[in-house]
């Protein structure tokens, strides 16, 4: 089970005159089970590529595969693929709409005309696995916080059992314990119910915790693909895109800078104490080299 | 002199059931003492639901304390007679970009807030231009709000306010919906007219990385004021600001691990060249 | 995308036409329409067209825009002309099976045709030289006298720029929405009426609810920003008429006159 995206372009506003390249050749598989992170500027592509993982959007030219199977065939399924590749989007209010948060979450299994028992069995297991319990079930969605709100959505898409699960900047606006609740909740996910999960973000700080892959969108083409510590070792490239890798990076790198005999490939503030730690035991460095190993880039 | 003084503010909204009792109250803001000093950049931490935002609309005389004082400019926001002059001393930004920008082009929407005060026309160009250069936005005065970024928009706000001579810019959350380019250029706008106009600054956030530059930063929780000092003094608890569900830059947070593990770290170290360098002494004295 | 619609279809460009004051652009449009239904007369609409093709020409907008407006009514156009043409009782031309197509008919149905035509691309003149926010403004301004009679023009107008912006917003947030419940199998197109019209709860819910949120924090933001409506106001863009609006009024005037003119002397 795999997603197969095959030199993929989409244009906004075809033969207009502000006709815009939103994609450009984008090739790339996310294998069964990985944890993907996405990362790029507004406007760099990436919520257009998410939105081509489920048809919602048809790309101008090229292929996505899902399982093997084109799925820009003929006859293809497109609503069970939507329901196997579960989309959140970025505000939870673009999609809370019933009376309570119980019926909220069926709306997604009723869709796909599943018995009435079976919905309301899915709809509970999914609301567990965001931790709402049944305290939750008749209240209306719209009293709820912000992360709570979120988390229905999320149950929401869980409910129709999605094989993927893609989120839009699931953190947007939070505040920081909330932030770090609903991706914790996201990791969890991707453990205990084995789904491939697809996380789109603004914060590398987030990311680099999470994900096994980073790729790095900018200009509608993927520039960066690999794991977070390759594609951070690129920080300098990436401050050109607009984006920034973690500080810990930039503290490492600089202590290299000033002679330190330091491993930078920290993205955590849990590896860069040990890194320090370990680097304040180790004599100076003469050389002062910059440079990072071109052996290991993940650059396209 | 004060530029906003509270005393022991409170604000309690009530909900009313469907025969008008009152259902519910909910005291958002609690017994709040605040001294703002002129020209002071304040940052307010909290998160969300602990008041900061109830407290901002506070300083516009949006909402009128349902306790104890709050002088904006030496006056009182439960006179409803200063309500017009207040609003003009104490500027506001919202959180959200596209709700607040009212002109379908950019130099009207400047153009808003001095039309409201009755300025001559002609000054009104004036403070617009001034006031859009002053934001970065000045190229962009004849385009539509539309199709600006997030982080434009804000400038736009910041330079419609700017444009009403304020004393004081109070901002609510205005980078919650920004991406990180929005953000900076955000918090650098805030922090140029807070140093170069003298504008005095209330920036009400969740993002670390905005207070660092700040004169002085309060943390709220459940409408109470529960930390007060400089940015140093309260990165420096850690583990404290976890249990208002906030945290710290990350930088500061790696400072605050080494210092844990036994190295000789000051407390509350903000930027990444603090951290190399006191690395580097460190490193020397060995 | 969505937002690229631009509503109102405004076609920037430096031009006289564009620089008119919105409220002889107004006037100059009724004036324009009211002379086509002064008489009935080729003679007139020759006129007509000399005059419109000037006009266009100095608004430098292309005049492929102009004619975009009648592709929209081009069915119903056809619908009238054809009417016309066999309905207008009067001196048989051709019969075509049951039906008589009479002179008076072809007649009747070329003026109507070319009425429609010209208002529409006449209307288009002034949509295309004119923002939205101008032409609101100028007619707060031109309907300023009604407010003796306590009609609230300056909230009207008001409601009306407002409406303006926030249209191409919530055209976006529609799309986003859709998207959102299409993510959990919503189906917005297949089945009949009443599954259709239940097919869009999903959709205006979430839609009122962020309208409704907006207007909340618009009212808010303007408060904040001292609007206690239009009185003591002052004007960053007043409208002052100028020495080229006098004399477009001059011009009106004369087209007005001519028309008139040859309406009378020259009726056929």
């Amino acid at each position: 089970m795999s997603i197969k995206i095959e030199h993929v372009s989409h244009l906004y506003g075809e033969g207009e005159a502000f006709e815009k390249k939103a994609l450009n050749d984008v090739t790339m598989e996310i294998p069964d089970g990985q944890f993907l992170g996405v990362i790029g500027h507004t406007g760099s592509g990436k919520s257009t590529l998410i939105q081509h993982l489920n048809g919602l959007l048809k790309a101008t030219s090229g292929t996505i595969y899902y399982n093997n199977e084109d799925i820009y065939q003929e006859n293809y399924d497109m609503k069970k693929l939507r329901s196997k590749v579960g989309l959140v989007f970025q505000y939870p209010e673009h999609q809370l709409f019933e009376i309570d948060v119980f019926s909220d979450v069926c709306f997604g299994p009723k869709n796909l005309g599943l018995p009435q028992e079976e919905i309301e069995a899915r709809a509970k297991e999914a609301l567990e696995h965001v931790g709402l319990g049944p305290d939750f079930y008749k209240k209306s969605p719209f009293e709820l916080s912000g992360g709570q709100k979120r988390r229905v959505a999320i149950a929401g898409i869980l409910a129709m059992e999605p094989e993927v699960i893609v989120l839009d900047e699931p953190t947007a606006g939070l505040d920081p314990k909330g932030r770090d609740e609903i991706l914790d909740l996201v990791a969890e996910l991707h453990q205990v119910r084995k789904i491939t999960v697809v996380l789109v973000s603004h914060s590398m700080e987030d990311v680099a915790k999470y994900v096994d892959r980073l790729i790095v969108m900018d200009d509608g083409k993927v520039r960066f693909d690999g794991t977070p510590r390759e594609v951070f070792s690129h920080y300098k490239e990436l401050e050109k895109l607009g984006l920034a890798a973690p500080q810990v990076t930039y503290v490492t790198h600089a202590l290299k800078e000033k002679g330190w005999d330091i491993d930078t490939d920290a993205t955590t503030v849990e590896e860069a104490k040990n890194a320090i730690l370990k680097a304040l035991k180790r004599p100076l460095k003469k050389t002062v080299s910059e440079k990072t190993d071109p052996g290991k880039g993940a650059a396209l | 002199m004060n530029i906003i003084k509270a005393v022991k503010l409170a604000y309690e909204y009530k909900r009313y059931g469907e025969d008008g009792q009152v259902e519910e109250t909910l005291r958002a803001v609690d017994g709040v003492d605040l001294d703002v000093k002129k020209g002071d950049f304040v940052a307010i931490l909290g998160h969300n639901g602990s008041g900061k935002s109830t407290l901002a609309k506070q300083i516009n005389a949006l909402l009128v304390p349902t306790e104890g004082t709050l002088y904006v400019d030496g006056m009182d926001t439960k006179d409803p007679e200063k309500v017009w002059d207040i609003r003009q001393s104490a500027g506001m930004v919202f959180q959200n970009p596209d709700n607040q920008i009212i002109g379908s082009v950019v130099d009207e929407d400047v153009g808003f807030g001095p039309e409201n005060m009755g300025i001559p026309t002609k000054e009104i160009w004036e403070r617009v231009e001034e006031s859009l250069r002053s934001v970065g936005m000045w190229e962009y005065r004849h385009s539509s709000p539309n199709k600006l970024s997030g982080g434009q928009k804000q400038r736009v706000a910041i330079a419609g306010v700017v444009a009403m001579h304020p004393k004081c810019i109070v901002l609510d959350e205005p980078t919650a919906m920004l991406d990180p380019v929005g953000r900076k250029d955000v918090i650098r706008t805030v922090r140029a007219l807070n140093m170069v106009e003298d504008v005095t600054v209330v920036l009400i956030t969740h993002y670390m990385e905005e207070v660092i530059y700040a004169d002085k930063v309060i943390v709220m929780d459940d409408g109470k004021v529960v930390m007060q000092g400089t940015p140093g003094e309260i990165f420096s608890q850690v583990d404290t600001l976890k249990k208002y569900r906030l945290d710290v830059p990350q930088v500061t947070l790696l400072a605050y691990e080494l210092k844990k593990a036994g190295l000789d770290l000051p407390a509350g170290i903000l930027s990444i060249e603090e951290l190399v360098d006191n690395l580097c002494q460190l490193k020397s004295n060995m | 995308m969505i937002r690229d619609i631009t509503i109102g279809q405004y076609y920037p460009a430096e031009s006289v036409i564009h620089r008119l004051d919105p409220r002889v652009k107004l006037v100059g449009t009724l004036t324009f329409i009211i002379s086509l239904f002064l008489h009935r007369s080729f003679l007139m609409y020759l006129v007509a067209a000399v005059f419109l093709t000037i006009v266009i020409k100095a608004s430098k907008v292309p005049f492929r825009f102009m004619i975009k407006g009648l592709k929209a009514i081009m069915v119903l156009l056809l619908i009238t002309v054809v009417f016309n043409m066999f309905l207008t009782p009067g001196t048989p031309f051709i019969r075509i099976w049951k039906l008589t197509l009479t002179v008076e008919g072809v007649k009747q149905a070329a003026f109507m045709a070319i009425r429609l035509a010209f208002l529409i691309v006449g209307s288009s003149v002034m949509t295309l030289t004119t923002t939205p926010n101008h032409l609101t403004d100028g007619m707060e301004k031109g309907l300023a006298p009604l407010n003796k009679l306590h009609v609230p023009v300056h909230e009207v107008s008001m409601i009306m720029s407002i409406a303006l912006r926030f249209i191409p917003i919530l055209l976006e947030e529609t799309d986003k929405i859709m998207k959102a419940q299409e993510a959990r199998g919503a189906d917005f197109d297949s089945g009949n009426l009443i599954q259709k019209a239940k097919s869009l709860v999903p959709l205006l819910v979430p839609l009122f609810i962020s309208a409704f949120r907006r207007a909340n924090d618009l009212a808010m933001a303007m408060e904040a920003r001292g609007y206690r409506g239009g009185e003591g106001r002052t004007k960053m863009k007043p409208l002052i008429y100028q020495k080229r609006d006098r004399m477009a009024y001059g011009v009106l005037l004369g087209y007005l006159a001519v028309m008139i003119l040859v309406g009378r002397f020259a009726p056929f």
